[in-house]
C-alpha cells in the first residue's frame, strides 16, 4: 500500500500552570491516497489536536514534543514555517467544524477562493476565476459564478460549509483533514456533505482523516477507523472489524454506549471503563420519602398535557411596512396531550419549533394564540392566577448544556435548594440540607456535593445536579430539552438510565425533546415528529420506527447513520 | 475536575486556586499597581496623621513662608519637604489633603454612576421591551456626547442653581453628582450586556421554569454574574472620574481653592509657573499622574485577567 | 440604504430635539432672564414690559418653538456678558476649533491606528511591549497636564514654541486660518499634540485589542491552514474586520476632541469656542452655553452620520442585509 501520510510515535504537549498536559501519546497512523481515515474519540481524547499537529498550527503554547509526521516521503516536522507554509492549502487541504465562523464575513467568496487559488497554483487572473468555478461546481454548488460575487451571510449553513470545503481543496491538496465537519449541521445536511466528502475523496484520489466524536459519522464514511482515548490510540483497523468486532475494552463500552435505532433495549450498557460514572449513590426509598410525598398530581386527569391551536411567531425584523417585516412561525397550529406517566419524545430537526413547544409549556414563552393545559387547569388565558401557578409548579424542566444551566456563583447545595426554600416545602433548614443531600445521593453525586461549586464537576455530573434540582420541585412532569446532545455518548447512557430510573419511580410524565433518533426509540413511548413549527405525525414508537406515515418521518428515518456494521454478524 | 480532594476546599484554598488570583500573582504590574494604590489610599485617608501641618489651620501658615522650593533646592527649608505655595502652605500637606478629597470625590461618583448605570442596566436587560428602549436609547444619546462636555454643564448649571454664597460648601457634591451623572450609561451598557448574556443562560430559566419572582432571578442569579465586567468598568472609571474631578477643578469649575483637591492645587501653580515657581504645580501633578496610572494598571490587568477570551 | 440612512437622520433629529430642549430650558431655569437683561435695579413696570416683549409669558410650548425657529435661522439673542450676537461670536471662533480638532484627529488616527495595528501584529516584541506601557501612562495623563508640561518644556524652558495663541492668521473672507502661515503651525502643534494625545492612546488600545480579538477567530485560523502569507492575512483579512467596531468608535473620539478641546483651549488660551464656553460657564452667559451645546451637537450628529456610512460601506452585512 503506498503512503501519503504517516504519523509515528507523536507526542503533543501543552504546559499550562498546573503542569504539562500531554494531549497525545505516542500516536501512529497512516493514510493512503483515496482512503478516509476515521479519527473518532470523545470530548478531550486529543483527536483534533492531531489535525492541527499535521499541519504545525497547534495553538499555544502546545508544542509537538517528539515523533515523527512523514507526509509524501518528508518529515514535516523539519520544515520551518516558510516551507510549512507552501504545504498549507497546497498539499494539506484542513476544514473547520463551524462554517459559520469559518469564513471571512467582509470578503466575498469569490475574493477568498481567487485568493487562495493564486497562491496555491499557477492560475492567474481568468484562469484563477474560471478554477473558481470550476470548484464551486464540484462541491455542488449552482450558479457558481453568480454566486462568486456573494458574501458568506448570504448562504445557509450547508451551503457555507461546501463554501469552506472548495476552499480547502482550492490549492489542490493531497490531503485533507476535516475536523467534525458535520456537528454543527442538521441531520439532513450532515449526510449530504459527508456524501460529498466521500465522492470528492474517490475523484481525486485524495488521503481524508475526518476528525469525530460521532460513531454514526465513522460507520458511514470512513474506510479505517483509529480511536482514540486520553491522547492514546488505542485500536486501529478497518471500519467493519473495529466496529463490528472491537478488541479494545474502551472501544468495546463506547460501541455498547451508542444508542440503537433497530431495536429497543431496556437499560443502556453501563459503561464503567471510562469514569467512575456507574457510580451509584445510596438510594431512596421514594415511597417513603420527602419526594414521594407531597405530590400532587389528581390521578383523574388522564391527559396532564393539553395543548390545543397553540401559535407562536417570532419577529426577526420590525418594519413599517407589512411586505418588509420578517416573521418566524416557531410554533403552527399545535394540539398534543402527554398522558399522565408516559414518555413523550418530541423529535425534528433545528430549527423546527421542538425546543419552543416545550419552553411553552414551562412558562418561558407565551403563545400567540391556543390553549394550553397542565392538570387540566388552563395556565394561559390567566398566567399570573393562582390556579395557574399552581399548575405551572408541577413542570420541572432539564436544559441542554450543562455548562450554561447552573449558576456558577452557587454551592450546589444552593442550587438544589433554592425550589424548597421558596416555596417552604420544608419544615427547617435542617430539613432542607437532609433532602439536598438525598436528591444528590439519589441521581449518583453523593451528599458531599453540595458544599461545592458547579465549575468542579463535569458536564454529565452536572447534568445530575440539573436532574437533583428539578426533583426538589417535587415535579408531576418532566421537561427534557435534549439533555444529552452536548455530553460524549458514555456519558450520555448514564444520564438516559438515570431518568428512565426516575421516570418509572416516580411515575413521572415526560417530554423528551431530542434531535437523535436512536436516542429516542430507547426514552419514548410514543414520538410525535416536527418540522417548521408543525406536527407532522404522533404515533407509537415502534410503529413510528416499523411504519412511519408522513413522508418527513420516512426521511428523517432514512438519514438515520447505517449502524448494521455494530452488529457482530455483519462484520 | 472528576478526582475531587474528600473534603471541600476552604475559602482560602478556593481564593488560591482561581486564575485570577493567580494571574495576580503572576502580573508584578498587578502588584505593584495595587500596592501604590493602596499606599496613595492610606496616606491620604491618614493625612491628618501623617501630614506635617494642617493645611487647613490658618495658625500653621504664615505668608513669609509662601513660595519655599523644596528642601534640596537652594533656599528650601527642611520643614518643607515639597516646599510651599503662595501662601505658605507646606506642599506634602496640601498633596495629602487634596489627594483624599480626590479620591473620595472619585469613589463617590463612581459609586454613584455604578448604582445608577447598574440598575438601570440589569432592569432594561431583563425585563426588555418599552423599558430597555427607553433606558438605552436615553444612555445611548447620553454616550454621543463626551462626558467631561456633560460633567462640566451639568456642573455648571448645578453651581448656577446654588446661591452664590453657598456655593463653595455644596462644590463637592455638585462635583460628585455631575461626574456620576455622566458615567452611569458605561455602567448601563456593560451591565445590560451581561445581562443579556445571562438571562438567555439556561440557569436563568431554570429559576423562572421553578417560579422564582423577576426582581429575585435579577437579584440573585443575574446581578452576581454581571459583576466581573462593571468591575473591570469601576477601576477604569474610577481613573477617569479622578481626571474628571481634577479637570473641572482645573478649570475653576470644581473644588474651590480653600480646600483643595489635587486639580485645585495644579490650577493654582499653573499661575506661578512662568515666574519659575514649578513645584506648585509639579508636585500634585505627578501625585495625581502616579495615582491615576496604578489605578489605570489596576484596571487594565483586571480586563486582562476578567476576559475569558483572552486567556 | 435609503431606510439605513432615513433612520439615522430620524434617530439625529431626536438627539438634537432632546438637545435643543435642554438649550432652551437653561434660559428658564439658570438664573431669571429679566434680571440678566436690565440688570438688578431696574423697576418692576420695566421688568414687566421687557417680559411682555421677549414673549415671556406665552406659553412654554409657543416659546420652545421661538427658540427652535430663531436658532434655525442662527439667531441666539444677544451675550448676557459681552453683548454681542451669540451667533457671530460662534462663527468668529469656530475656524480656530475646527482647525485644532481636525489637526488633532489627523494625529490622533494616523499614530494610533498605525501603532494599534504594529502592536497587534508584533504582539510580543519589546517595541510593542514599551509602545502599549507609554500609552497606559498617556490614558493616565490628564490632557490639561500634558498641556502644561508641553508648554514648561517647549516654552518656558526651550523657548521653541509659542504658549499661546494661534499665531499669525489668514482671512479668507468666510474662515480665518492659521493653517497658511509659518507661525500658525508653530502655534497650533502644541495644543493639537496635547488634545489628540489620550484620544491616540484609546484608539492605539482598542485597534490592538480589536486586532487580537480577529487574530484569534475561525476564519483567521482557516486562512492560515491554507497556507495564506502573513501579510495577506494581516492587512486583506484581518486589518478589514478590525476596523469595523473600531469605526463606530473613532466617531466617539472625534467627538471627544471637541469636547476635549474645551480643555486644551484654555490651557494655550486659544481663541475658540471651547475658551468662551467655558467662560461663558464661569458667568452664567446663558445664550452662549445654549448656541455651543446646539452647534456641538450639530457636529456629533453630523459626525456620527458619517461614521454610520463608512461602516454601511466596510460591512457588506449591513449593506446587503442578513
Amino acid at each position: 500500500m503506498t503512503e501519503l501520510l504517516r504519523i509515528n510515535d507523536l507526542d503533543v504537549e501543552f504546559p499550562t500552570r498546573h503542569g504539562v498536559v500531554k494531549a497525545a501519546r505516542g500516536v501512529s497512523l497512516t493514510v493512503a491516497p483515496g482512503e478516509v481515515l476515521g479519527l473518532v474519540g470523545e470530548s478531550g481524547a486529543g483527536k483534533s489536536t492531531i489535525g492541527n499537529a499535521i499541519i504545525n498550527l497547534l495553538e499555544r503554547p502546545g508544542r509537538v514534543a517528539s515523533g515523527e509526521i512523514v507526509f509524501q516521503g518528508e518529515d514535516l516536522r523539519t520544515y520551518d514555517e516558510d516551507r510549512m507554509r507552501k504545504v498549507r492549502g497546497a498539499r494539506i487541504g484542513m476544514i473547520f467544524q463551524d462554517p459559520q465562523t469559518s469564513l471571512n464575513p467582509l470578503l466575498t467568496i469569490g475574493q477568498q477562493l481567487v485568493e487562495t487559488i493564486q497562491k496555491a497554483t499557477t492560475h492567474r487572473g481568468q484562469a484563477a476565476t474560471a478554477h473558481a468555478v470550476e470548484l464551486l461546481e464540484a462541491v455542488g454548488i449552482t450558479e457558481a459564478r453568480a454566486r462568486l460575487n456573494a458574501y458568506p451571510h448570504q448562504f445557509s449553513g450547508g451551503m457555507r460549509q461546501r463554501v469552506v470545503i472548495a476552499l480547502a481543496l482550492a490549492g489542490d491538496p493531497d490531503l485533507v483533514i476535516a475536523d467534525e465537519p458535520t456537528t454543527a449541521l442538521d441531520v439532513s445536511i450532515q449526510a449530504q456533505i459527508l456524501d460529498l466528502l466521500k465522492r470528492l475523496c474517490r475523484e481525486r484520489a485524495l488521503g481524508v482523516i475526518i476528525v469525530t466524536h460521532d460513531i454514526g459519522v465513522i460507520a458511514n464514511i470512513a474506510d479505517r477507523v483509529a480511536v482514540m482515548f486520553r491522547g492514546e490510540v488505542v485500536e486501529t483497523g478497518k471500519v467493519a472489524q473495529v466496529l463490528g468486532a472491537p478488541r479494545h475494552t474502551y472501544t468495546k463500552s463506547l460501541i455498547a454506549a451508542v444508542p440503537r435505532a433497530d431495536r429497543r433495549l431496556e437499560r443502556f450498557t453501563s459503561v464503567d471503563y471510562i469514569e467512575g460514572s456507574g457510580a451509584s449513590g445510596a438510594k431512596i426509598d421514594v415511597r417513603s420519602h420527602w419526594l414521594g410525598k407531597g405530590r400532587r398530581g389528581d390521578p383523574n386527569i388522564r391527559d396532564v398535557i393539553e395543548l390545543k391551536d397553540l401559535n407562536l411567531e417570532f419577529v426577526l425584523q420590525r418594519a413599517i411596512r407589512k411586505k418588509n417585516r420578517k416573521v418566524v412561525r416557531a410554533v403552527d397550529n399545535v394540539s398534543l396531550t402527554v398522558q399522565r406517566g408516559e414518555v413523550l419524545g418530541l423529535v425534528g430537526e433545528s430549527g423546527s419549533g421542538k425546543s419552543t413547544v416545550a419552553r411553552l409549556i414551562a412558562g418561558l414563552y407565551n403563545p400567540d394564540s391556543g390553549l394550553i393545559r397542565i392538570e387540566g387547569t388552563d395556565v394561559v388565558s390567566q398566567p399570573r392566577s393562582a390556579g395557574a401557578r399552581k399548575a405551572r409548579r408541577l413542570v420541572q424542566m432539564i436544559f441542554q448544556d450543562p455548562y450554561s444551566s447552573l449558576n456558577a456563583r452557587m454551592r450546589v447545595r444552593d442550587i438544589v435548594a433554592e425550589p424548597i426554600r421558596f416555596y417552604r416545602t420544608t419544615e427547617s433548614e435542617a430539613e432542607t440540607r437532609r433532602i439536598v443531600g438525598d436528591l444528590l445521593e439519589h441521581v449518583g453525586l453523593g451528599a458531599a456535593a453540595a458544599t461545592r461549586y458547579p465549575h468542579e464537576f463535569s458536564g454529565g455530573q452536572r447534568q445530575r445536579i440539573s436532574i437533583a434540582r428539578a426533583l426538589a420541585s417535587r415535579p408531576e412532569i418532566l421537561i427534557c430539552d435534549e439533555p444529552t446532545s452536548a455530553l460524549d455518548v458514555s456519558v450520555q447512557a448514564t444520564i438516559l438510565n438515570l431518568l428512565k430510573d426516575l421516570q418509572e419511580e416516580l411515575g413521572l410524565t415526560m417530554l423528551f425533546i431530542t434531535h437523535d433518533l436512536p436516542v429516542i426509540r430507547q426514552m419514548a413511548d410514543r414520538i410525535a415528529v416536527m418540522r417548521n413549527g408543525a406536527i407532522c405525525e404522533v404515533a407509537p414508537t415502534d410503529r413510528l420506527f416499523a411504519a412511519p406515515e408522513h413522508e418527513y418521518s420516512r426521511h428523517l428515518l432514512d438519514l438515520m447513520p447505517r449502524m448494521d456494521l455494530l452488529d457482530p454478524d455483519a462484520a | 475536575m472528576t478526582d475531587m480532594p474528600d473534603r471541600p476546599p476552604t475559602r482560602w484554598e478556593r481564593l488560591k486556586d482561581n486564575d485570577i488570583y493567580w494571574s495576580f500573582i503572576h502580573s508584578p504590574g498587578a502588584i505593584i499597581a495595587a500596592a501604590i494604590t493602596v499606599i496613595c489610599i492610606l496616606a491620604t485617608f491618614a493625612a491628618p496623621l501623617i501630614a506635617p501641618f494642617d493645611p487647613f489651620d490658618p495658625g500653621q501658615i504664615s505668608l513669609w513662608d509662601g513660595k519655599l522650593p523644596p528642601a534640596w533646592v537652594e533656599g528650601g527649608q527642611d520643614r518643607y519637604l515639597l516646599g510651599t505655595d503662595n501662601q505658605g502652605r507646606d506642599m506634602l500637606s496640601t498633596i495629602l489633603y487634596g489627594g483624599r478629597l480626590s479620591i473620595m470625590v472619585g469613589l463617590a461618583a463612581v459609586c454613584l454612576g455604578m448604582v445608577l448605570g447598574v440598575s438601570l442596566g440589569v432592569i432594561s436587560g431583563y425585563v426588555g421591551g418599552a423599558t430597555d428602549a427607553i433606558v438605552m436609547r436615553i444612555a445611548d444619546v447620553q454616550l454621543t456626547i463626551p462626558g467631561i462636555l456633560l460633567a462640566i454643564l451639568i456642573n455648571g448649571i448645578g453651581r448656577a442653581l446654588i446661591p452664590l454664597e453657598l456655593r463653595d460648601d455644596f462644590a463637592i457634591y455638585v462635583v460628585i453628582v455631575a461626574i456620576g451623572l455622566t458615567d452611569w450609561p458605561q455602567f448601563a451598557r456593560v451591565a445590560r450586556g451581561a445581562t443579556l448574556v445571562e438571562a438567555n443562560k439556561e440557569y436563568v430559566q431554570a429559576a423562572r421554569v421553578i417560579g422564582l419572582p423577576g426582581w429575585l432571578i435579577m437579584l440573585r442569579h443575574i446581578f452576581p454574574n454581571t459583576l466581573r465586567p462593571v468591575l473591570v468598568i469601576a477601576t477604569i472609571g474610577l481613573a477617569l472620574a479622578i481626571i474628571a474631578e481634577a479637570t473641572l477643578s482645573f478649570l475653576g469649575q470644581g473644588i474651590p481653592p480653600t480646600t483643595p483637591s489635587l486639580g485645585t492645587l495644579i490650577r493654582v501653580g499653573n499661575d506661578f509657573l512662568f515666574s519659575g515657581l514649578w513645584w506648585i504645580t509639579f508636585f500634585p501633578a505627578i501625585a495625581l499622574v502616579v495615582l491615576v496610572f496604578s489605578v489605570n494598571l489596576l484596571g487594565d490587568w483586571m480586563r486582562d485577567a476578567l476576559n475569558p477570551k483572552l486567556r | 440604504m435609503l431606510l439605513f440612512i432615513l433612520k439615522r437622520l430620524a434617530q439625529s433629529f431626536l438627539v438634537m430635539a432632546v438637545v435643543s430642549a435642554i438649550s432652551f430650558s437653561l434660559f428658564n431655569f439658570v438664573g431669571d432672564p429679566v434680571n440678566n437683561m436690565v440688570g438688578q435695579d431696574a423697576t418692576r413696570e420695566q421688568r414687566v414690559e421687557i417680559r411682555e416683549k421677549l414673549g415671556l409669558n406665552d406659553p412654554i410650548l409657543t416659546q420652545y418653538a421661538r427658540f427652535v425657529g430663531n436658532a434655525l435661522q442662527g439667531d441666539f439673542g444677544l451675550s448676557y456678558r459681552i453683548r454681542r450676537p451669540v451667533d457671530d461670536l460662534i462663527m468668529e471662533r469656530l475656524p480656530a476649533t475646527i482647525e485644532l480638532v481636525f489637526v488633532s484627529a489627523i494625529i490622533a488616527l494616523v499614530f494610533g491606528i498605525g501603532l494599534g495595528v504594529y502592536t497587534g501584529i508584533k504582539r510580543n516584541s519589546w517595541i510593542s511591549r514599551a509602545v502599549l506601557s507609554i500609552s497606559l501612562v498617556g490614558v493616565s495623563l490628564p490632557t490639561f497636564i500634558i498641556g502644561i508640561s508641553l508648554i514648561y518644556l517647549f516654552a518656558v524652558i526651550l523657548r521653541w514654541l509659542p504658549s499661546s495663541g494661534r499665531g499669525g492668521t489668514v482671512d479668507l473672507g468666510w474662515w480665518t486660518t492659521s493653517l497658511l502661515t509659518v507661525d500658525g503651525w508653530r502655534s497650533i502643534l502644541l495644543p493639537a499634540i496635547t488634545l489628540s494625545l489620550f484620544q491616540m492612546t484609546l484608539i492605539l488600545r482598542l485597534v490592538r485589542a480589536e486586532m487580537l480579538e480577529v487574530m484569534r477567530t475561525d476564519y483567521i485560523k482557516f486562512a492560515r491552514a491554507r497556507g495564506l502569507s502573513d501579510r495577506s492575512i494581516h492587512f486583506v483579512h484581518a486589518l478589514r474586520n478590525t476596523l469595523v467596531p473600531v469605526i463606530t468608535v473613532i466617531g466617539l473620539n472625534i467627538g471627544a476632541l471637541i469636547a476635549f478641546s474645551v480643555i486644551t483651549e484654555t490651557v494655550f488660551q486659544w481663541p475658540g469656542t471651547g475658551l468662551m464656553f467655558i467662560q461663558a460657564v464661569n458667568f452664567v452667559d446663558v445664550p452662549i452655553m445654549a448656541a455651543y451645546l446646539v452647534f456641538v451637537a450639530l457636529l456629533f450628529v453630523f459626525i456620527n452620520l458619517i461614521v454610520d456610512i463608512l461602516y454601511f460601506v466596510v460591512d457588506p452585512r449591513i449593506r446587503l442585509g442578513g
